[in-house]
Order: C-alpha cells, then sequence, then structure tokens
C-alpha cells in the first residue's frame, strides 16, 4: 500500500507536461511512414510510457508495497496470455498446408 | 431458594430475530445461509431439468419432448447447475462462513460488499430463470456464435444479462476472500499455518478475479450484437467465430477449477480430521493450489481440438492440459498418504471425501485421455466428455460440498444431524451416481453424441442404467434436504467440538457469537496439530472464548 | 467508516489495516477490468491481424482532432485528480473540492466530445448495423471496427459517467468535512479508478485513431 507519501505538485507537473508531448507526439508519428508495423510497434510503445508514468506517479505505484506491484503485474500479465494463447492459434492456422488428393 | 435460570447464550442465529435482521445482515455466517438457501433452490431447479432430460433419454425416439425443447432443457441445466450452484456453492456457503474463523478475523474486509453479492446472485439467478420461464435459451450453456449471437431465436440477450449480473458476485466474493487473507490474520496466524481449505480458497478467488471479467465481456458483446447488431462475431463480415470461442473458454475451463478447488479445501480439512492426522506434504497441497490456479489458465483450447483451431496451438494446449494434471495428483498423492496409518473413522463427511477421492481420480484421468488430440478427435462432443466433467462436478464437487456440509453442520447450527441417515444417504448417492454416468463413458466410446435427444436403438440399455442411477441419485439428494432441516429442530444439541477436530473454528462455540472471538486469538501452532495434546491458540485472558 | 482520526470499521483491528484492505482491494477491482478490456482488445488485435487494410481505411474516417483533444483532457484530468488526492492528504479542503470540481468538469468536456463524435459518425452512416453506409470489399471488416470503436469507446464511456457519480458522492463527503489528514482513503481509492479509466483511453487513442494516418 501507499503509506500517505505526498508528492510535490511540481512533479506532478511535469509528468503532466511529459504526458501531452507524448500524446502529441504519436498524433504526429503517426502521418509518418515507419515501414511495416513499426508504426504500430512505436504507437504502442508510446502509449506504454505514458501508461508507465501514470502508474508509477499518478497512482503512487513507485511508492508502494511490493504486493501492490505483484496485483499489477499479474493483471498485465494475465491479459499477456489471453493474448498470447490465442494469436498462437490465430497467426499459425495457415501453416500447416493440407494435401489435397 | 430460588433456582437461577441462565438467559440463553448469544450468538449469531438469536442475537436478532425478523426478516431485516436477515436481508440487511453483514454478518458473514448469516449470509452464508442466505447463500446456502439460494444454491440449494438452484440446485433443485438444475436437477429438475436434468430429470426431465434422463426421462426423455429412456427411449432412444424423442418421445418426450420435441428437439427444441430438448436443446433448451440441457441448456438450462447446464447453465442453472454451472452459473447458479456450482461456482457459487463452496465458496460463498462454506468459505463465507468459515474463512474470518479460521484465521482469527471477526469477519470479511467487506462485509457490506459481502451482503452485495449475495443480492447480486440472487438478482442474476431470478433473472436468469424469468428468461427460462418466458421460454428459455437453446444454444447450449456454451453459447457458441455465430447460432446465439445471430441466428438462434430464443432468449438469449435476456439469459446472458442475467448470468453476467450473477459474475459480478463472484467477482466480488474473490476480492473479499484474498484481501481478507491478505490483511486480516490473526496474530501468529502465518500463511503456511493457515488451513488448506483457506488456501483453496484463496486460489480460488484468483481465478475468480481474472477468469470472471473476460467471460462477462464476451457475453456482452453477444449481447450488443443480438440487440445492436455489433458484427463482432458475424462470419458475413468477416468475423471469425473462433474468437468467441477463445474468448468464452479462456474463463469457463479456469472456472472448473473454480468448481472443484474449494472442494478440495474441503477434503484436506476432512480427511485430516477423519483419519487424526495432519495433512500429508502441506506445502505441496497448498502450492498445488496456486498451481492449479495459474495452470487453469494456460489450457482453454483443449475445447477447440476439433473446431478449426490451428493444429499447431491444439499441440500447444494440449501440452499444457497434461500438466494441469499434475498439481491435482499431487493432491491425491498427498491425501492418500494422509490416510495411510491413520487412525480412519467412517462418518459421513469421511464416506464424502473417500467417494471424492476414488471418483475424482477417475474424473481426472478421463480428462487427461481428452487433453490426448487423436483420443479426443475420437471422443469430443459425445457422452465421453459428459461422463467425464460429471465425475468431476457431481462426483467430486457436489460430494466434497455435501461432506463440508456435514462436517460443519454442527458448528453452524450447533445441533448433530443424525449419522446413520447421513451415511446412509452417502453411500445412496455414491452408488446412484456411479450408476448413472458409468455407462456414459461406454457410450461416449461407442459414439453417442451429447445433446441430442434421439439415439440408435442399440444405446437403450446404457441410457436405461443411466436414468435408473439418476433416480437413485434423486434420493440419495433429497435424504439430507429433509433431516438436515428435521435437524435444526430434533438434532442433538452439539458441543463446542463434536468432532475433537484441530482448527479455530472448534475453538468457539457452536453456534459461534457474532464476532466470532471474544479475544482475537494468537496462534502459535501448525494447523492440523492432530496427536499434540490440547493444541489450540492461545486467548489472551488464559481461557478459550467460551465452552 | 467515520471521520474521527482513528476510528475504523469493526472488522477491522486499527485504521492501517483498514486503508491497507481498501487499497488492495480497489487494485484488485482494477485488475478485473483490466481482464475485462482485455477481451475487447484482444478482439481488436485479432481482427486488425486479419484486416489490416480495411482497420486503417475505417480508422481515418474518426476525427484525429478531436481524438487527440479528447486525449489531452483525459490526462488534464488525471492531473487534477492527483491534485485532489494531494490535497486530500495535506487536508485541505477547499483545495480538494475545487480539483474534484475541475477533475468532474474535464470529464464531462469529455464526455461532451465523445457524443459529438458518435453523433456525427450516425449522420455518416458508419453505425453498425443494417444502416451502415459502406460498400465495397473492405464494407464487412470496417463494419466489424466501427462495431469495437462503438463497444470499446461505449463501455469506456459507461466507466466514466460511473466516475462522475464517485467524484459527484467524494464532493459531497469533502463539503461535509469527512476527510482529513487521517482519514483520506476513499478520494485516494477513487483516484485510483480515475486514472485507470485514463489508462484505458491512453490504449484506446492510437489503435482506433491512429492505424492508418500513415497510409492516407
Amino acid at each position: 500500500m501507499s503509506a500517505g507519501h505526498v508528492v510535490s505538485v511540481k512533479l506532478y507537473a511535469a509528468i503532466f507536461g511529459t504526458l501531452l508531448v507524448l500524446t502529441l507526439a504519436t498524433a504526429g508519428a503517426a502521418f509518418i511512414d515507419l515501414g511495416g508495423s513499426l508504426n504500430a510497434i512505436l504507437a504502442l510503445l508510446i502509449a506504454g510510457a505514458k501508461a508507465l508514468l501514470v502508474i508509477l506517479f499518478f497512482m503512487h505505484v513507485l511508492y508502494s508495497s511490493r504486493l501492490t506491484w505483484v496485483f499489477i503485474g499479474a493483471g498485465f500479465f494475465w491479459l499477456l496470455i489471453l493474448l498470447a494463447l490465442t494469436l498462437a492459434d490465430v497467426l499459425s492456422r495457415g501453416w500447416l498446408q493440407a494435401a489435397v488428393g | 431458594m430460588n433456582a437461577v435460570i441462565a438467559a440463553p447464550r448469544r450468538h449469531y442465529l438469536n442475537v436478532n430475530y425478523g426478516l431485516k435482521s436477515w436481508l440487511l445482515t453483514t454478518d458473514h455466517k448469516r449470509i452464508a445461509w442466505l447463500y446456502l438457501i439460494g444454491v440449494t433452490f438452484f440446485f433443485f431447479i438444475g436437477g429438475f431439468f436434468a430429470t426431465l432430460i434422463r426421462l426423455e433419454l429412456l427411449t432412444p425416439q424423442g418421445d418426450l419432448v420435441q428437439a427444441e425443447t430438448y436443446n433448451k432443457l440441457f441448456t438450462m441445466h447446464g447453465v442453472t447447475m454451472i452459473f447458479f450452484f456450482l461456482i457459487p456453492s463452496i465458496p460463498a456457503v462454506l468459505g463465507n462462513f468459515l474463512i474470518p474463523i479460521m484465521i482469527g478475523a471477526r469477519d470479511l474486509a467487506f462485509p457490506r460488499l459481502n451482503l452485495a453479492s449475495w443480492y447480486i446472485y440472487m438478482l442474476g439467478g431470478l433473472f436468469t430463470l424469468a428468461a427460462a420461464a418466458a421460454g428459455g435459451v437453446d444454444t447450449g450453456w456454451t453459447f457458441y456464435t455465430p447460432y446465439s449471437s445471430i441466428y438462434s431465436n430464443t432468449h438469449v440477450a435476456l439469459t446472458v444479462v442475467g448470468i453476467f449480473v450473477t459474475g459480478f458476485s463472484s467477482i466480488l466474493t474473490g476480492l473479499n476472500f484474498i484481501v481478507t487473507v491478505h490483511t486480516m490474520r490473526a496474530p501468529g496466524m502465518t500463511w503456511f499455518r493457515l488451513p488448506l481449505f483457506v488456501w483453496a480458497h484463496y486460489a480460488t478467488s484468483i481465478i475468480f478475479i481474472l477468469g470472471t471479467p473476460v467471460i462477462a465481456i464476451t457475453l456482452t458483446l453477444v449481447a450488443l450484437e443480438r440487440l445492436f447488431h455489433l458484427g463482432i462475431f458475424n462470419p458475413e463480415l468477416g468475423g471469425d467465430p473462433l474468437l468467441f470461442q477463445h474468448l468464452f473458454w479462456f474463463y469457463s475451463h479456469p472456472a472448473v477449477y473454480i468448481m472443484i478447488l474449494p472442494g478440495m479445501g474441503v477434503i484436506s480439512e476432512l480427511i485430516a480430521c477423519f483419519s487424526r492426522k495432519r495433512v500429508f506434504g502441506y506445502s505441496f497441497v497448498a502450492f498445488s493450489s496456486l498451481g492449479i490456479a495459474v495452470l487453469s489458465f494456460l489450457v482453454w483450447g483443449h475445447h477447440m481440438f476439433v473446431s478449426g483451431q490451428s493444429v499447431y496451438a491444439s499441440m500447444i494446449f494440449s501440452l499444457l492440459s497434461m500438466l494441469v494434471a499434475i498439481p491435482s495428483a499431487i493432491k491425491v498423492f498427498n491425501w492418500t498418504a494422509t490416510l495411510y496409518k491413520g487412525s480412519i473413522s467412517f462418518d459421513a463427511p469421511m464416506l464424502y471425501s473417500l467417494g471424492f477421492i476414488g471418483l475424482f481420480t477417475i474424473g481426472g484421468l478421463t480428462g487427461v485421455f481428452l487433453a490426448s488430440l487423436g483420443v479426443d478427435v475420437h471422443v469430443h462432443d459425445t457422452y465421453f466428455v459428459i461422463a467425464h466433467f460429471h465425475y468431476i462436478m457431481v462426483g467430486s464437487a457436489v460430494m466434497a460440498y455435501l461432506g463440508g456440509i456435514h462436517f460443519w453442520w454442527p458448528k453452524m447450527t450447533g445441533r448433530k444431524y443424525p449419522e446413520p441417515l447421513a451415511r446412509l444417504a452417502a453411500i445412496i448417492i455414491f452408488l446412484g451416481f456411479n450408476l448413472t454416468f458409468f455407462p456414459q463413458f461406454v457410450l461416449g466410446y461407442l459414439g453417442m453424441p451429447r445433446r441430442y435427444h434421439v439415439y440408435p436403438p442399440e444405446f437403450q440399455v446404457l441410457n436405461v442404467m443411466s436414468s435408473a442411477g439418476a433416480s437413485i441419485l434423486a434420493v440419495g439428494y433429497l435424504l439430507p434436504l429433509i433431516y438436515l432441516i428435521w435437524s435444526l429442530r430434533y438434532g442433538a444439541v452439539a458441543g463446542m467440538n463434536p468432532w475433537k477436530a484441530k482448527g479455530l473454528e472448534w475453538e468457539i462455540p457452536s453456534p459461534p457469537p457474532t464476532d466470532n472471538f471474544e479475544t482475537t486469538p494468537l496462534v502459535t501452532q501448525e494447523a492440523y496439530a492432530y496427536g499434540v495434546a490440547d493444541a489450540q491458540a492461545v486467548y489472551p485472558s488464559g481461557e478459550p472464548a467460551n465452552v | 467508516m467515520s471521520d474521527s482520526n482513528l476510528a475504523h470499521a469493526h472488522q477491522f483491528d486499527d485504521a492501517a489495516q483498514q486503508h491497507e484492505a481498501s487499497w488492495l482491494g480497489m487494485w484488485i477491482f482494477l485488475g478485473t477490468e483490466i481482464m475485462f478490456f482485455g477481451g475487447m482488445f484482444l478482439g481488436y488485435t485479432v481482427y486488425r491481424g486479419d484486416y489490416p487494410a480495411a482497420f486503417a481505411d475505417a480508422s481515418n474516417r474518426l476525427d484525429i482532432t478531436l481524438g487527440t483533444i479528447n486525449t489531452a483532457v483525459l490526462i488534464l484530468s488525471s492531473f487534477t485528480m492527483a491534485l485532489a488526492v494531494r490535497s486530500a492528504q495535506l487536508g485541505a479542503r477547499r483545495p480538494l473540492i475545487a480539483c474534484l470540481g475541475l477533475t468532474m468538469a474535464l470529464g464531462a468536456v469529455f464526455l461532451g466530445i465523445k457524443f459529438t463524435e458518435y453523433y456525427q459518425k450516425f449522420v455518416e452512416h458508419l453505425v453498425p448495423g443494417g444502416g451502415f453506409g459502406l460498400s465495397g470489399p473492405l464494407a464487412g471488416a470496417e463494419q466489424i471496427f466501427f462495431s469495437f470503436y462503438f463497444a470499446m469507446t461505449g463501455m469506456h464511456a459507461l466507466h466514466m459517467i460511473i466516475g462522475l457519480g464517485l467524484l459527484t458522492a467524494l464532493i459531497v463527503k469533502a463539503r461535509r468535512g469527512r476527510f482529513s489528514v487521517a482519514y483520506n482513503t476513499p478520494v485516494e481509492v477513487i483516484g485510483l479508478y480515475w486514472h485507470f479509466v485514463d489508462i484505458v483511453w491512453i490504449f484506446l487513442f492510437p489503435l482506433l485513431y491512429l492505424v492508418g494516418r500513415h497510409l492516407q
């Protein structure tokens, strides 16, 4: 748990500014063709960075107990399980070419 | 001289009277009773649907009901039994009653949320029942798209709304349990002194939390598709029916572990008490509960081997499904080792436990058969699958539930049930169960498909055996309903610890006072300290709470 | 729960235990929300992989200006919510109420812009169902995209509306002086909820609005 740690207004403002910059960056970068799936990867990386800033600072997780980290990690990890094993099916469906008589 | 007449001892049942004191209670023990009434009601509703199914299957022709009606019967049987009986049963009744006491607390972390969970459960259940009365659903409890989302002409949206609502009851219960175990254990009650019943419910709660939301959104999307024509599962637009199945089984496979893990927790308690021995390999059993909870999320594709899933994904899921059998097997070995050289007594709870071990082994092993790709191609969607899961759900989970109800009945009510009648009922249930479901393994292997109300005449003998078994099973279930209610008034008064069992719940009066403990216990010994004379918790006032 | 310094609900031993329980409880609830929205993220991922061209085309029909503005609005509301929690921790009642009010106002702005976008899509016949107005080989998958658009942003909007209700309750309690340096847990945990709803949008924005801009 976060034991009542008080964060300064300045730090909050800095995080807010960073989030705004990242938002404009992701919107702008969307118009530049980076080739292949790099656009999508960059967009997700920026989104992940923004989410991390909100989690660590606005939600005080940086100052929280290890148990909190475990709970959060478990949530995201379970989502990863759902995505990974489903995509394991979807992406490999075309691999086995049936031999047609 | 005047005789001093002592006032009757106040406990959680007589501290308040009246409907309002029950419907607005926040006492976890009273809420457990509210759930008991609810799950019993839905159990017999589900049993009613099963009765009609087994009556229809007495003859090879479809002569009792039409095909469409039969589809509704097996759907409603599945929906009712799974969502409104099996999933809540042990956690919401025994878990709610016992977990605070077993950890030395006065209540769960969020008592009002606990009451809200019950109202949500009843609301969802009655809503779904209303949908059934209005004509029901014919999609199977699995709601596969696009039949459920587009083509079925039955009350799909209403039914899934009811299930969605009830899902929140699971989520809130799981949340309550996890927070309670983390934050409210009594002094000295370390994680590895917890009863295995608590470990089992903690593991179950992990599944509640991480799995239920996925079925919630899945059913929501089906409802949105039916009501607002969102096209997510529509093949005409390019939708993938397998997407639904992945989302559905991501929850529904772990759900079956929701249904069995608490039962395993009960069995650990019962086996220890009726062998007068600590559970062999305590930490193995504790960790295997967590292992089952985690691994249960990695195997769902074994329900989709013949659905069009890629063979590579199927191989992965098959391998992972073999792995999930391991922690379950560890438990069976440890229970058996607990029995070895124990001082065994055959009271009704023990009869249920012994039945559980045998039937769970059969059910679990047949699950491993189904996890093999080659075998599954042959028996998928046959009665082999039905027999497999009923050995777990009925032969194991329901028997664990009944064993637990009997074991803790004196604690919950202050009364003993009639032991000879209870043993008779347990034996009737065991025999009736096997006669009902063992023939179904044979039927499935011979090729009889599930969800069909007509079948080739050569299958009739086995079907008649199964239906006969079902009638015996029904008698077996009715007996406890009758004698347990009878015992509330006429049963022998039970003392604090009629089983001479170990555990904090046996150190407080039967029935317990509202706040469970007069003073918070200080725990100083391991769980299941059988054979250690007078081992119990220390109460700072020097005496156990009450006699 | 009460406003006295050391009081706590009867099932807890002390205020610290109650605070820890509330904090963990909210995080567990947010875990369920990750899985709840996660189901839709899975569906989106599968179909974007299956129909990249249709998703790009459909995404370009969304208004990127409004989407970007809304993202900034929501991030600002997270800032004001964090300030509200800080004010509660310091026992500063007036700033607390002001920050909660600002957060609510920004949330309302977000919803206003969202519903404007919905109305635009309705007028353009891009709402899935019988009236869907696109045709051609990509139309089926584009309708799937818009199904996800409405389902995901709609579910998000529902969570925002619930958040506004929770914030209203907080303001009412704050005005009655219920929160102090010693007791401000409800502000803290509802803050967690609000930030989570912001994080969902942080992912929704690129996935819905930015798929095919580089192909335009």
